[in-house]
């Protein structure tokens, strides 16, 4: 595989819109991600972040856009036109494979031990052999720090071992995109520090990343990009130092205040 | 006595149909029960809506009027039964119903992220069923199903009522010839105890293999 080149778009988001009822979540959102980049998404709960972010792997359907990862039109056959067909079951897990997601409850499979949660994708969507499956699984762990926990399971670990097996799940598919769901917000407060530091190492290594978390050091120090969400739209743009700069954005700053006022 | 004695063999005659009957129907409604639970849980609504009427009818009326119905009215639209065939009809049908539910709370009471997380990892609907909902549904579902198992074994004492010589007509046919009736229901009862004793006994051994810890 021939390196491209660093900017190459690996998501792509034009006009999406989505309702639950009457209540829209997502009114034209446009996005674009690129490879090597951290995306830091904020903004108050019910401004459409997560939904943005289960829009992309399709855990949530958009109703009009556009979301490509990679070129491929995630929630539809064709990629515009007047009539769009969903797409069936097993060309979205085809897809669904080469984007990673890390959840806020950690997700991890209750009776898998850490190594078989992450040996499960691998071997049965990857098709890996499976010493090969265990290899790659113990390589991962060990790099998230659990070379000692193999073989416990998901309820034997913390809550931030969890959250690493999570993460290492997710990553061992080599995803095109990861994608991070609030993943330290269930996470007692001295432990979210030994997460966010595997996913800034990950950040190192230039895996591309979609970021929704209220942590916001991370966005300053971590993120790439910052982007501000509010009522359904995407208000602000830009650079960490850029938007935390921003003085000017009212919604922004109350945001901003507020999140502040949760960490004093 | 004596002749109560020798009347054993007979009755081990009859303890083998109701065993023959109890296995046919648990095989026959394990397999639609789970296919037709799958089915209401993760079916389209034009597949959900069957479903949810056939269960809700089966698990409505008494078993004995679906026995009666297969055997005795079906003839009248040509559809001509043996007293066997329309008794494991019956009761398979009657247990499908109860399996559907179970089937269904079995796979609901599993957190909805957990479906999620193997959609995410690129497992196609067939393989998230497989090694991520059913290793964790079957341990709810055990309990629930050895209990329709125990009711299809007790249930299928009414298959006497169409003629078939199963453990519990054997006994009444033996009390008709020899009038002592209080130990023969005592040994009768004695045998259905053991055969559903035993199956418990499993349901809580597997149970048990089953089992780890969730967070």
């Amino acid at each position: 595989m021939s390196e491209s080149s660093p900017s190459r778009l690996v998501v792509r988001i034009r006009g999406v819109k989505k309702s639950f009822g009457a209540n829209r979540v997502l009114d034209g959102v446009d996005l674009d991600v690129r490879k090597g980049e951290v995306v830091v998404v904020i903004g108050p709960s019910g401004s459409g972040k997560t939904t943005l972010l289960r829009c992309i792997n399709l855990l949530e359907t958009y109703d009009e856009g556009s979301i490509q990862v990679d070129g491929v039109e995630v929630g539809f056959r064709d990629g515009g036109g007047a009539v769009r067909h969903r797409r069936s079951d097993r060309e979205l897990s085809h897809i669904r494979a080469d984007i990673g997601m890390v959840f806020q409850l950690f997700n991890l499979f209750p009776h898998l031990t850490a190594r078989k949660n992450v040996m499960l994708g691998l071997r049965k969507v990857r098709g890996l052999s499976a010493a090969e499956a265990k290899r790659t699984a113990e390589q991962w762990l060990v790099r998230v720090g659990l070379g000692d926990k193999l073989d416990s399971l998901p309820s034997q670990l913390s809550g931030g071992q969890q959250q690493r097996v999570g993460i290492a799940r997710a990553v061992a598919m080599d995803p095109k995109v990861l994608l991070l769901d609030e993943i330290t917000s269930a996470l007692d407060p001295e432990l979210v520090g030994e997460v966010l530091t595997v996913v800034q190492e990950l950040a190192q290594d230039g895996m591309t990343m979609i970021v929704v978390t209220h942590e916001m050091s991370f966005a300053r120090d971590v993120g790439t990009r910052i982007v501000f969400m509010d009522g359904a739209r995407i208000q602000v743009e830009g650079t960490p130092r850029e938007v935390l700069a921003r003085t000017d954005h009212e919604r922004l700053r109350a945001f901003l205040a507020r999140i502040e006022l949760k960490l004093h | 006595m004596l002749y109560a004695i020798r009347s054993l063999p007979f009755l081990w005659q009859g303890l083998f149909v109701t065993l023959e009957v109890s296995a046919l129907v648990v095989f026959f409604s394990l397999i639609a029960g789970v296919i037709l639970g799958v089915g209401i849980v993760y079916g389209p609504w034009w597949l959900y809506w069957p479903i949810r009427i056939y269960s809700d009818f089966l698990r409505g009326i008494p078993l004995l009027v679906l026995i009666f119905f297969l055997y005795y009215a079906l003839p009248f639209v040509s559809i001509n039964l043996t007293n066997i065939a329309a008794v494991v009809l019956a009761l398979a049908a009657f247990e499908t119903a109860h399996i559907i539910e179970v089937v269904r709370g079995a796979i609901q009471s599993i957190p909805r992220g957990q479906n999620e997380a193997a959609k995410t990892i690129g497992l196609t609907f067939g393989k998230r069923l497989l090694y991520v909902i059913a290793p964790q549904a079957v341990r709810r579902f055990l309990p629930p199903w050895i209990n329709a198992v125990v009711d299809t074994v007790k249930g299928s004492a009414l298959v006497s009522l169409v003629g078939i010589v199963d453990l519990t007509l054997a006994i009444q046919q033996v009390i008709g010839r020899t009038y002592i009736p209080m130990p023969l229901y005592i040994l009768g009862a004695v045998m259905y105890f053991v055969i559903n004793y035993s199956l418990s006994s499993a349901s809580r051994a597997l149970e048990a293999r089953f089992a780890y810890i969730r967070e």
